[in-house]
């Protein structure tokens, strides 16, 4: 307590207001914003937290600045960078082969997708064709990547929700079994760097043929196994329907592709649009959802790893023996046209594409990569706007990012 | 899908004034691209989104793309009269290029399944120049990718609602994707320099860093 009367207890007003607490002092990660109606008055307050970055539920260093209501969102703008290494940069300055093992950085957890729209890319550019047995390879181990994705996309979803642990594990499990098969083809459990510019690194063998088909086939009775512990999960049902809603209008406006995309209802499966390696011989559907929430979200992933298992038993039972590189391929000494193109595939997480410019040299001139994670999170706070902060956590676990490649 | 020459006739019928320039593609993609104006840019991506035959509804990829000044060297063939006799002859002559920064738009329609059409915008210079129209209001898919190349490449887009750095930090001077981007010299001391480490620590720190 301060008297006015100067010299009592040793201390003056004047010394205790020269040392003024810095604005926010004391409360590091919060700030507290007076909120008023339009005539000026006062109605309560509003706080602004900074979700994240070091926050279990944003998969990464991941930052969203939340204006509240109470429990309720009323601003969310999304902090990226914090992983930010110039990826572009780093792949500009480089030989084309140079850049693929940092493809699978991107999104670590689909390695083989982000190594097979890099080489797509540049096989447009310098007009190269994988033999057919190397584009069987592709299909099998993108659609293996499906699953791995899916499973642990799902593991975390309901990790976020608050079932820790189990459905996580089961999930790791199958993973485990598909990483195994990974690494017994390229070395590596995640960082593959697989496929080359008109085919593949190395050749499946028969006993890896027969292996996959015993996890593809056991893949099916694992989704059974999750879905009776998932889909009409109480808890799961309450948690997600009618949450972070997404209208058909604003998903096609804003970009986004994916599972979301057609969670919203959009039929557009680039699979199915371009046709790209030789996914029109493949007889798979296109599930579709109706309300475009995070219980569609998190139906459609399991709807369309059923798909992936009907892909792979038709891959694995039609792969024909041959070659796995284009002959016209040319390790070294590799310089294509003068000239620009862009190559997208579809990944478990949207459309991935590859812009590539060359001007002749050995290097790319210009190097982009479309990453459907930063584009699938433009959308975040018009889904999130109403909702409550634990709706936040789950609506952004069932965007599906990677940090890696939102950041790049 | 039309062809890209009957989609640049169909543009400039229906946004009068538009400056439209076809840019050919050599490389086995084939995928030519449309240059468009800054004052008809919008108008131009209204017509491509809106109408019924191309519904190019989906911003799919934005990006930007920093080209030096440069001297380009063309290969013409001129008339000489080369001891009496007129011949043709093949000269090569040097074009000075001025520097530019290019936002490059890769459409697709979802509704009608096509694509690509690519769209192009340059800036005037590399310096002070570099304003370009937003295509945000158009395609919302374009914010972040728009933020990023002001971010990276440092094009101010005109129009663009929320146009802040996004993948650096506020505060940042510079665009790190630029073709002639130094990188800060952010040398520190380490107890055991070597190799290219020790000449950088003999610069910094002459004193200390004992061969």
């Amino acid at each position: 307590m301060i008297s006015d009367a100067p010299g009592q207890m040793g201390m003056t007003s004047e010394s205790a207001s020269q040392v003024p607490l810095p604005e926010g002092a004391g409360q590091s990660n919060y700030t507290v914003i007076p909120k008023t109606s339009a005539e000026g008055t006062s109605e309560g307050e509003l706080l602004e937290v900074a979700m994240g970055p070091q926050h279990p539920s944003t998969h990464g260093v991941f930052r969203m600045d939340v204006v509240l209501d109470g429990e309720h969102v009323v601003k969310l703008k999304p902090v990226f960078g914090y992983l930010h290494r110039n990826h572009e940069q780093i792949a500009e300055s480089t030989t084309y082969l140079g850049s693929m093992p940092y493809t699978d950085r991107l999104d670590y957890l689909c390695s083989m997708t982000n190594n097979w729209a890099y080489a797509l890319s540049v096989e447009k550019l310098a007009g190269l064709q994988p033999p057919e047995r190397a584009e069987y390879i592709r299909i099998i181990t993108a659609e293996l990547t499906r699953l791995v994705n899916h499973t642990c996309l799902v593991g975390f979803l309901l990790q976020d929700m608050g079932a820790l642990g189990t459905p996580l594990m089961y999930a790791f499990r199958e993973r485990e079994l598909i990483l195994d098969l990974f690494e017994a083809l390229s070395g590596s459990r995640m960082m593959y760097n697989y496929m080359r510019f008109g085919g593949c690194r190395v050749d499946l063998s028969a006993d890896w043929i027969e292996q996959a088909k015993q996890v593809v086939d056991g893949y099916s009775r694992f989704l059974d196994e999750f879905e009776k512990l998932l889909t009409e999960n109480e808890i799961l049902v309450s948690r997600t329907q009618g949450v972070g809603v997404l209208t058909v209008k604003l998903a096609i406006n804003a970009s986004i592709t994916g599972p979301m995309l057609r969670a919203s209802g959009v039929n557009y499966d680039i699979r199915k649009v371009d046709k790209y390696g030789i996914y029109d011989r493949f007889d798979f559907r296109i599930p579709l959802g109706d309300h475009g929430d995070v219980y569609d979200r998190y139906m459609i992933r399991v709807l369309e790893m059923r798909e992936s298992v009907k892909i792979l038993n038709q891959a694995l039972r039609d792969i024909p023996a041959g070659p796995i590189m284009d002959p016209k391929a040319k390790i070294r000494g590799f310089r294509p046209k003068a000239g620009e193109a862009y190559g997208r595939i579809e990944g478990p997480k949207g459309e991935l594409g590859f812009y590539l410019i060359s001007d002749g040299s050995p290097n790319p001139y210009r190097y982009r990569v479309r990453p459907p994670s930063l584009i699938n999170l433009t959308v975040l706070e018009d889904m999130c706007l109403g909702e409550t902060v634990a709706d936040v956590v789950i609506i952004l676990g069932s965007v599906d990012i990677v940090l890696g490649e939102v950041d790049r | 899908m039309e062809t890209l020459d009957q989609i640049k006739d169909r543009i400039e019928a229906a946004v009068p004034g538009a400056r439209l320039e076809i840019i050919p593609n050599d490389s086995p993609a084939n995928q030519p691209s449309l240059l468009i104006d800054h004052e008809h840019a919008v108008a131009v991506a209204k017509f491509l989104r809106d109408d019924s035959q191309l519904q190019f509804d989906y911003a799919s990829n934005v990006t930007g793309v920093d080209w030096l000044d440069a001297v380009l060297k063309e290969k013409v063939k001129v008339k000489q009269v080369v001891e009496g006799v007129e011949k043709e002859v093949e000269e090569v002559i040097e074009k000075k290029r001025a520097g530019y920064l290019e936002a490059v738009y890769h459409l697709y329609s979802m509704e009608l399944k096509h694509g690509p059409f690519i769209l192009r915008l340059r800036t005037e210079n590399r310096t002070d120049k570099v304003h370009l129209p937003s295509l945000t209001p158009i395609w919302r898919g374009a914010e972040f990718q728009e933020r990023e190349i002001y971010d990276l490449y440092g094009i101010i887009f005109d129009g663009h609602p929320d146009l802040r750095r996004l993948l650096m930090w506020e505060g940042f001077v510079d665009h790190p994707m630029r073709k002639d981007y130094v990188e800060p010299d952010d040398f520190e001391y380490e107890p055991t320099p070597h190799d290219e480490v020790l000449e950088r620590a003999k610069e910094h720190y002459p004193a200390e860093a004992k061969p």
